[in-house]
């Protein structure tokens, strides 16, 4: 059928001689955030001698661990090129929710609806997938931009917040939240298994099925997506589910680790859940990336977070420390996805 | 033509690999001041790769380029563009929400003093060169809202009129109407009287022979041949470009072609009165198992909106859909897909992933069948190997990425997913445009070892060649209707263009 008579190539010509450097490069997204991963270790070890040791490495994998299961989510929402805001609110109100369904001792001042243990996880669970089905419903049905839509989930999940527990603070969750979150077996904290766990599921998913591959997909060229019969609505929608559910855990065990819930409690968890997703080298633009990218992003946040405690730094100066890596990890980012382009040219 | 002086660019014994494929091999090419040299090769052949290298597209290559008689290297587009050189590239680039007015000044927009743009010169400004070029358009229209057709000849004005010295056209024709085409033509021919060199790339060879004054021809990342234009024929030329007798491969279709009597194969699609705000109206046909009906019409004639609504992608405001037998209304392409409809689109953006190999661009819309929850990445590999072996894709290499595979070859990808299990309803957009003689015929061979096999396949062009080589029954659109039906009759290019 082809011209095939003609044709100087034969197959053994191109078996690909590829040299390294393209290779390199289209490996940008990963190796950076791992050098800068190495280098801040590197940093603080010397810096600090209380840093490189095997419990503050334990305090690091318990202090990333609610950001992580966060992160797993949300690694799911970017890869498939959109972006979910609402992610520490809905964390924030499903604790809330469970703390609200348990009974709290009587100087709690919360008019709360106790209920046996595992009837108020299902319901918090409910609650916080309901939420990411209003997210993927107002993305996909209506066709209202993710950054819009969960920027006013963000405020309705606030609200819910609010209304449920009026300005007070609730102390006591369910048994089995109270020991995931705060409880640890073998030296090693639940929530830091629990974290790992999730961040497995995950990675195993986006990896090994069918669904991890339509995200992938979907995020790479939503058009030839939707032209190779994918259901690309159901997809986005998807995602944002499993984003809200991800939060919704994350936000079950970090209220039973902080030991309270309240209002705003889970506010710094947007950025930084963000930031580890991003930071980690996978794509805003979609397509790219994955479950391992986020955890070398979460271990960058960690080790900066702690490690800056370590050093005697001024806690003002930290606060723009942090954006200025955030910034420069978003440099890179754009940069990997230029570097990839090229190099697929 | 204008042999004896020297020329403004000349390029020597220029190499270019991609990820270890060679594009292009020790390529020797010069263009004179007031020449239209044309190109022609097949698709991967190396044209469009030069070109983009002329652009400063790709700045890293090795050879010499010489503008001017000064050795030089652009880093970038941007000092191409300084050094007077525009490029016209074959899928459109135009800002579809920006007016007209604003897409021709794209990048220089006439300011005062103060750095406001200056509205009301740069539509004045914009209406005379388009009426120079014989558009007539308001030029504050939404430039999305005009045709295909009209968006790209005004992208190509908008190059023609930035005073570049130097011009290039990638298929410039492909979407073009004849009408359109002539007034290229014209404003070309005015163009390299002033002075102006433009390269002129095209698989219509006939549009080559008469536009251009040197015809260039690539094979394989090497030049072939270099003659003047007055001097070859379309034979002749072929048979450099493909290697072997070409003649009897480009068929002319000038004549009267004998379609078929309607053969009695069982009906798989029905539609009727199906219509579409201002795009389709009361469109009824039917498509027959082991028969590829042909659906020819002008740009925006509507052919698109009709393969995205037997796709999904659309919904019609009225009508019916009758897939075997079953009474459809499509709410996602992954419904339509699951009836057993396929699509392939009019573009390569939109239907293939560049950035992911291509084992994974052709099992995406069959890993329902391949995989239950787990994916099963050697049985994918097996299966990509298997098309792409069959349709002789090329570099053979299922984990390349496929952004690395020439046009053509992209093309063939986009098939081989629907392949290794046949949909009942094939739908293709413009199966070859931009393709050579070589792959259209593969393409030819492809659909109808598909027909053989009983699919009911619909063939959507504004190529009469297209339609005439492929199609055993016609239907012509015009501007949304049905207006014509060729079946078991005498047909040629002039009576397809006499209807539409």
């Amino acid at each position: 059928m082809m011209a095939s008579s003609d044709s100087a190539t034969s197959p053994a010509d191109h078996k690909r001689p590829r040299g390294l450097t393209p290779f390199l490069r289209s490996q940008m997204r990963n190796i950076a955030p791992f050098l800068t991963l190495i280098f801040l270790s590197g940093f603080f070890a010397i810096a600090s001698p209380s840093f490189a040791t095997v419990d503050n490495l334990g305090n690091i994998l318990t202090q990333v661990s609610v950001t992580g299961i966060i992160a797993v989510g949300l690694t799911f929402v970017i890869l498939c090129a959109e972006i979910d805001l609402s992610i520490a609110s809905i964390a924030n109100v499903t604790g809330i929710a469970v703390a609200y369904f348990t009974l709290q001792e009587s100087y709690v001042n919360i008019a709360n609806v106790p209920m046996p243990g595992f009837a108020a996880i299902l319901l918090a669970l409910a609650l916080c997938a309901l939420l990411g089905l209003v997210n993927a419903l107002g993305l996909t049905v209506i066709g209202i931009p993710s950054f819009i839509m969960t920027l006013a989930m963000m405020q309705i999940a606030a609200g819910v917040s609010a209304l449920l527990v009026r300005g007070q603070i609730a102390y006591k969750v369910p048994p089995l939240i109270t020991t995931l979150g705060s409880g640890s077996i073998g030296g090693i904290p639940w929530i830091v298994i629990v974290a790992a766990v999730m961040l497995l599921g995950g990675h195993l998913v986006l990896t090994y099925t069918r669904f991890g591959r339509y995200v992938y997909m979907v995020g790479g060229n939503r058009e030839a997506a939707e032209f190779a019969g994918l259901n690309v609505k159901l997809i986005l929608g998807s995602v944002m589910v499993i984003s809200a559910v991800c939060s919704g855990i994350g936000g079950m065990l970090g209220v039973a680790h902080f030991g309270s819930a309240q209002q705003n409690e889970f506010d710094t968890y947007l950025l930084d859940s963000i930031a580890a997703v991003v930071v980690g080298g996978t794509s805003l633009f979609g397509g790219r990336g994955g479950i391992g990218n986020t955890i070398v992003g979460l271990f960058v946040l960690g080790v900066l977070n702690n490690g800056l405690d370590h050093v005697n730094i001024d806690s003002f100066l930290k606060i723009l420390i942090r954006g200025l890596i955030l910034l420069a990890a978003l440099i890179i980012n754009v940069y990997a996805q230029r570097l990839r382009e090229q190099a697929a040219d | 033509m204008s042999q004896g002086r020297s020329p403004i660019l000349e390029l020597n014994q220029i190499t270019k690999a991609f990820g270890g494929v060679e594009a292009l091999r020790g390529v020797d090419f010069a263009l004179h001041a007031g020449e239209i040299h044309g190109l022609v090769g097949e698709n991967g052949a190396g044209k469009s790769t030069l070109m983009k290298i002329i652009a400063g597209v790709h700045p890293e290559f090795s050879g010499r380029f010489v503008l001017d008689g000064k050795e030089t290297r652009f880093r970038s587009t941007r000092d191409a563009h300084a050094a007077g050189i525009g490029m016209v590239h074959q899928e459109l680039s135009v800002a579809p929400d920006l007016t007209v007015a604003e897409n021709v000044f794209l990048g220089n927009q006439p300011t005062n003093r103060l750095g406001f743009v200056q509205w009301r010169r740069m539509a004045r400004e914009a209406g005379e060169q388009l009426s120079r070029f014989g558009i007539d358009v308001d030029p504050m229209t939404r430039l999305g809202d005009l045709p295909i057709g009209l968006q790209q000849l005004i992208e190509i004005a908008r190059v023609l009129f930035s005073g570049a010295r130097i011009i290039i056209l990638d298929e410039p024709t492909s979407a073009l109407s004849p009408p359109e085409v002539e007034r290229l033509f014209a404003t070309l021919h005015k163009l390299r009287d002033d002075g102006t060199s433009i390269v002129f790339i095209s698989h219509f060879i006939e549009d080559i022979l008469r536009v251009s004054d040197v015809v260039t021809v690539f094979r394989n990342g090497r030049k072939i041949a270099e003659t003047a234009s007055a001097d070859t024929t379309k034979g002749a030329l072929i048979e450099a470009m493909i290697g072997r007798g070409g003649e009897a491969l480009e068929h002319s279709y000038t004549d009267d072609l004998m379609l078929p009597q309607p053969g009695g194969g069982s009906t798989v699609l029905k539609v009727d009165q199906l219509s579409l705000s201002r795009s389709l109206q009361d469109v009824s046909f039917e498509a027959h198992s082991g028969e590829v009906l042909g659906i020819y019409g002008f740009m925006g004639c509507g052919q698109l909106e009709l393969s995205r609504i037997l796709f999904g992608k659309l919904r019609p405001d009225g009508g019916t859909l009758v897939v075997d037998g079953a009474a459809r209304s499509f709410r996602s392409t992954a419904a339509a897909r699951r009836a057993g409809v396929a699509l392939v689109p009019e573009s390569r953006r939109a239907m293939l992933f560049h950035q992911e190999p291509v084992y994974k661009n052709i099992s995406i819309s069959i890993l329902e069948r391949i995989s239950a929850l787990l994916l099963k990445p050697v049985r994918e590999r097996a299966i990509a190997q298997r098309q792409v072996e069959q349709l002789q894709i090329r570099p053979p290499v299922v984990g390349l990425d496929l952004g690395m595979l020439s046009g053509g070859n992209q093309q063939k990808v986009a098939l081989a997913k629907w392949l290794t299990y046949p949909p009942r309803l094939l739908v293709l957009c413009e199966p070859t445009r931009g393709m050579d003689v070589g792959a259209k015929n593969d393409v030819i061979n492809i659909v109808r070892d598909l027909r053989a096999k009983g699919l009911a396949i619909i063939v959507l062009s504004t190529e009469p060649e297209t339609v005439l080589s492929l199609a055993d029954r016609i239907l012509v659109l015009k501007r949304g209707a049905v207006v014509r039906e060729f079946a078991g009759e005498a047909v040629s290019k002039d009576r397809l263009l006499e209807a539409a």
